[in-house]
């Protein structure tokens, strides 16, 4: 019984008079011609780095991960052959530190990360039968932020300036400067400026896979990929902001002294290491969830059947989404905290298993019932899941603190986090280099060149990091750089170092292969005969799709007869570029009907030119050249607003247009149906979590002194009642204005409108320099004592956003006066209006807690 | 009870429900978290748990009622009249039972993530 109303179809037969006559080739010609025109990549030596189509970014962004991952891979080869031999002198104990610390580093936030961001950039769209994602230009900007950043960070060790303490920098060895140099300060600001990176793919994927999908591709239809994709994403806006937020107090430790880290001020190491691994620990699912996803679009494929427990993987996903967030202290167990803390952090580290072993059996499930037909792409998926479930079962023994209490800081340690990350990340990356070069290239790579970098790869991984775990039972420490002679540790070392190198040789057989492929054939398309959208995609078409498909199936290319070729003949919606614009469809979150057709940006060079000088702002301050940081960051400022103003927002030529099949569609819309309010909603989500650690700063340093605030004393005096309540009042006052300034604008009295942005801009300046004045006139000293340090942070933090707000008043301000924002064009007001309303919630809490909390708090 | 589940039923559906129950594990499992972190802070390291572990339990009661509750609505609703799973098509009817049965799923692993997180509350008597 299938009793439910099918709208698309339904919306096409009453309309079936308008379709324009796809069975005339010549139609479909000029079609092709135009739309071909309209995604034709920019030419010549330079113009082509101002792509910003998904399959050219996407493809630069996966290379530049993938020569990060040889980059760090070639640095740990040396760490091995360093420790090959006991009392080895190739390189000096300093080197050693470097070198340890930067290929952590860089595996975790130079490969493991970006090239998540990648590899989802390049396939969402394709997966989602869309034509690029709704933000082009900010993955563009998105990766030359991880391309400028990761050089930066990654180029240090050649200038002997790498970082030298650890991926993880934990205070008090790093924020003194006399004892890192700068390495820490290049760890710190080139990695702050990747999460921007990291956030703004983060915004784009969760708007493309909520609000981009074709018609008819309900949520219980959508690619398990793009759920992942979704949860990952989620993921980061709640994982990277703790950081983002760490560093903050990091650099201003390193920069300014003040003492947020150091104990002999009333500071506390241990915030630090709570705010990154509330980051670090979601971070590995960050990691391994997307691996996983593509291990759950490859293994139906050669299964030949649907997945087995759809819902299954969903809660899979979701589950482990939240329940990581839970696991944080399992890095801290021999931190001293009480027992009882750590027992609710071990007892979620082992309920995590439990949506992690229920995807692993949904796979092993879907290739019993399936006809499997073997593939290199499935061997390396198969060896994959070999391997981690062996880190899963060490993750479930290190999971138990008083086994932890032991193993901590060990190499067994080691062996499990790699088993865990080769596992669940690596091997499954290789599975999707194999199945989606074809998609992305039109040629297969060889199998038999495949099957031997497998076995390479699975043999010297496993004797590589087998023996890790007899050396760390055995007692070797980790980030030594040599051990003496005799104590049972010479041959387990030996043996990781010609596992490591036998790997290592593995991985060059794929570049060997990658290399050849251009010399190669073109192959069929679609040539695993999978049945998902991604293989309606031809390699030598720059549109994405040739129309925007109406799915009906979780695998539409297996179960709706004719699908490719009505899709090729562009006999579903958007199948023309009439007015040579780029266009995409805009669907409903959860039903995904058509709601509008979306414009996006075409090449230029405005991202590429926003994120070179905003990195300039963060390299420069590295090397504490003050004025050039500015005079970068106004550049940057400069960009942004000119990519805004010309690019966002656009008032199209006429309200609505034919989808094609008969579906009129509006060109513009704002508020919650729009792209871009969304996209502002998830960049303050990202933002308002942020805020939250440093509010969770601040509480902390309450938890752990017997009195904070301190007595009070010239300098820690609290910021008084005053400063904090005006600036309470006028920032109130700014949003009412600016929600003033919406609902005139929407009456279409454009005059009043004008006046209450000038009022918002007004009372918004007034309450950021209120924010400062009250710290200001009670003489807080930032560098006394951590109370007034993180009191004048709080303060800065709202004094940063009220800024921003008003530069944002008076854009709408601008484009109101220009004629570019009415009351029928208004997403740009809309938009500020809900930024305003996050400010507001920041006030509402921080105002009144470094006001009263002091009081309250004796 | 059938009053209840056609209410249940006739809810519309929304990603938030998905979210839920995992939502109320984060919410007691960071009550749990901080509310003993700042007991054992203030009153140092050797002291009783004592009022810890009757909040910790009254928390959890709570926690699980939710979870609770959210199960049974989905369960309501992943009985909605159709036709059998996988629900693969795309239609209303579909897509709602779907979401039900995931939020089921979910409602159950938040279940046992909240006990999981509570027997540290039964096994513990102070700051050690």
């Amino acid at each position: 019984m299938r009793a439910g109303k099918r709208f698309a179809r339904d919306d096409v037969r009453a309309s079936a008079a308008a379709v324009p006559d796809q069975d005339d080739p010549d139609v479909r010609a000029v079609q092709e011609a135009r739309l071909r025109e309209a995604w034709a990549p920019p030419r010549g030596l330079f113009l082509r780095w101002t792509d910003v189509n998904n399959s050219a970014v996407g493809v630069w962004y996966t290379l530049t991960a993938l020569a990060m991952l040889l980059f760090a891979g070639c640095l740990a080869l040396v760490i091995r052959a360093q420790l090959a031999f006991p009392g080895s002198a190739l390189v000096s104990a300093s080197t050693f530190n470097q070198l340890f610390t930067l290929p952590g580093t860089v595996m975790m936030f130079l490969f493991a990360v970006p090239i998540f961001e990648a590899v989802s950039i390049l396939l969402l769209p394709q997966l989602l039968g869309a034509r690029d994602l709704p933000f082009p230009r900010l993955s563009a900007f998105g990766y030359w932020s991880f391309l400028v950043g990761g050089v930066f960070v990654a180029g240090s060790i050649f200038f002997d300036a790498a970082p030298d303490a650890g991926w993880f920098m934990y205070p008090p060895l790093t924020t003194e400067p006399s004892r890192t140099g700068i390495g820490a300060d290049i760890w710190m600001l080139g990695l702050s400026f990747i999460e921007v990176a990291a956030i703004a793919a983060a915004i784009e994927l969760i708007v493309g896979v909520l609000k981009c999908r074709p018609p008819g591709m309900r949520l219980n239809l959508m690619p398990l990929y793009a759920w992942y994709v979704l949860v990952v994403a989620v993921m980061i806006l709640f994982a990277f902001p703790p950081l983002i937020a760490g560093d903050v107090l990091f650099e201003l430790e390193r920069m300014l002294d003040w003492p947020f880290f150091d104990a002999s001020r009333g500071g506390d190491p241990l915030l630090w290491q709570h705010l990154f691994w509330i980051f670090g620990h979601p971070e590995v699912y960050i990691i391994f969830l997307p691996s996983v996803a593509l291990f759950a679009m490859i293994v139906p494929t050669f299964a030949r059947r649907h997945l087995i427990g759809y819902p299954w993987i969903v809660l899979a996903a979701v589950g482990t989404g939240f329940l990581s967030f839970g696991l944080w202290v399992h890095h801290m167990f021999t931190t001293g905290l009480p027992s009882i803390s750590l027992a609710f952090f071990s007892a979620a580290s082992e309920a995590v298993a439990i949506p992690t072993g229920v995807q692993i059996f949904a796979f092993i499930a879907t290739l019993w019932a399936g006809r499997v037909v073997r593939s290199t792409p499935l061997l390396f998926g198969a060896g994959a899941l070999a391997i981690f479930v062996v880190g899963g079962l060490t993750g479930v023994m290190v999971a138990v603190a008083p086994f932890d209490w032991q193993a901590h800081d060990t190499y067994l340690v080691v062996a499990h986090l790699h088993y865990v990350l080769v596992g669940g990340a690596v091997l499954p990356l290789f599975a999707g280099l194999y199945y989606y070069w074809p998609m992305v290239t039109g040629k297969r790579l060889s199998d038999r060149l495949g099957r031997a970098a497998f076995w390479l790869m699975l043999v010297g991984f496993n004797v590589a990091f087998f023996p890790m775990h007899i050396a760390g039972l055995s007692g070797m420490p980790r980030r030594v750089f040599t051990y003496p002679e005799g104590i049972g540790l010479d041959l387990p070392n030996l043996v990781s170092t010609a596992g490591a190198f036998v790997l290592a040789l593995g991985i060059a057989v794929v570049l060997a292969d990658l290399v050849l492929s251009p010399r190669r054939a073109r192959g069929p398309r679609n040539p695993w005969s999978a049945g998902t959208l991604e293989w309606l995609a031809r390699p030598e078409e720059h549109w994405g799709v040739r129309s925007v498909p109406l799915v009906e199936s979780r695998y539409p290319l297996w179960d709706q007869p004719g699908f490719v070729a009505r899709h090729d003949e562009g006999r579903f919606f958007l199948p023309d570029a009439e007015e040579g614009k780029r266009e995409l469809m805009i669907s409903s979150v959860l039903d995904a009907k058509p709601l509008q057709i979306g414009r996006i940006g075409g090449p230029t060079v405005k991202p590429l030119l926003a994120a070179v000088s905003l990195g300039g702002v963060f390299i420069l301050t590295t090397f504490h050249l003050w004025i050039a940081a500015a005079a970068s960051g106004a550049l940057a400022l400069g960009a942004i607003l000119w990519w805004l103003w010309t690019g966002t927002s656009v008032m199209p030529e006429k309200p609505t247009k034919h989808a094609g099949r008969g579906v009129v569609l509006p060109l513009y819309s704002s508020g919650p149906v729009s792209p871009g309010w969304w996209a502002m909603f998830i960049t303050m989500t990202a933002d308002a979590t942020a805020f939250a650690s440093l509010v969770f700063g601040y509480l902390f340093y309450w938890t752990v002194h017997p009195e904070f605030p301190p007595p009070a004393a010239p300098g820690v005096d609290g910021p008084g009642v005053l400063g904090p309540m005006a600036a309470l009042g006028l920032v109130v006052l700014g949003w009412g204005a600016t929600v003033g300034a919406r609902q005139t604008n929407a009456r279409g009295r454009a005059a009043a409108a004008r006046g209450f942005l000038g009022l918002a801009s007004a009372a918004t300046v007034a309450g950021g320099l209120a924010a400062l004045w009250g710290p200001r006139s009670s003489g807080l000293e930032p560098a006394l004592h951590v109370y007034p340090a993180v009191v004048w942070v709080l303060a800065i933090w709202m004094a940063a956003h009220a800024a921003i707000g008003v530069l944002m008043q008076l854009y709408v301000l601008a484009r109101s006066v220009t004629g570019r924002l009415t009351a029928a064009f208004d997403g740009d007001v809309r938009n500020v209006c809900l930024y305003m309303h996050f400010v507001l919630a920041a006030a509402a809490v921080t105002f009144p807690l470094i006001a009263f909390f002091p009081e309250l708090a004796s | 009870m059938s009053a209840l589940r056609d209410r249940a039923r006739h809810r519309p559906s929304t990603l938030w429900a998905l979210v839920l129950p995992p939502a109320v594990w984060a919410g007691h499992f960071l009550f749990c978290y901080v509310f003993a972190a700042i007991h054992c802070a203030k009153a140092g390291p050797l002291a009783p748990l004592g009022a810890v572990r009757g909040a910790i339990l009254v928390a959890t009661a709570a926690a699980l009622g939710a979870v609770l509750a959210a199960g049974g609505v989905a369960w309501a609703r992943t009985r909605i009249p159709g036709d059998p799973p996988p629900h693969d098509e795309s239609t209303d009817e579909d897509r709602a039972r779907f979401l039900a049965t995931s939020t089921l799923l979910l409602a159950a692993l938040s279940f046992v993530a909240i006990v999981f997180t509570a027997i540290p509350a039964l096994m513990f008597e102070d700051c050690r």
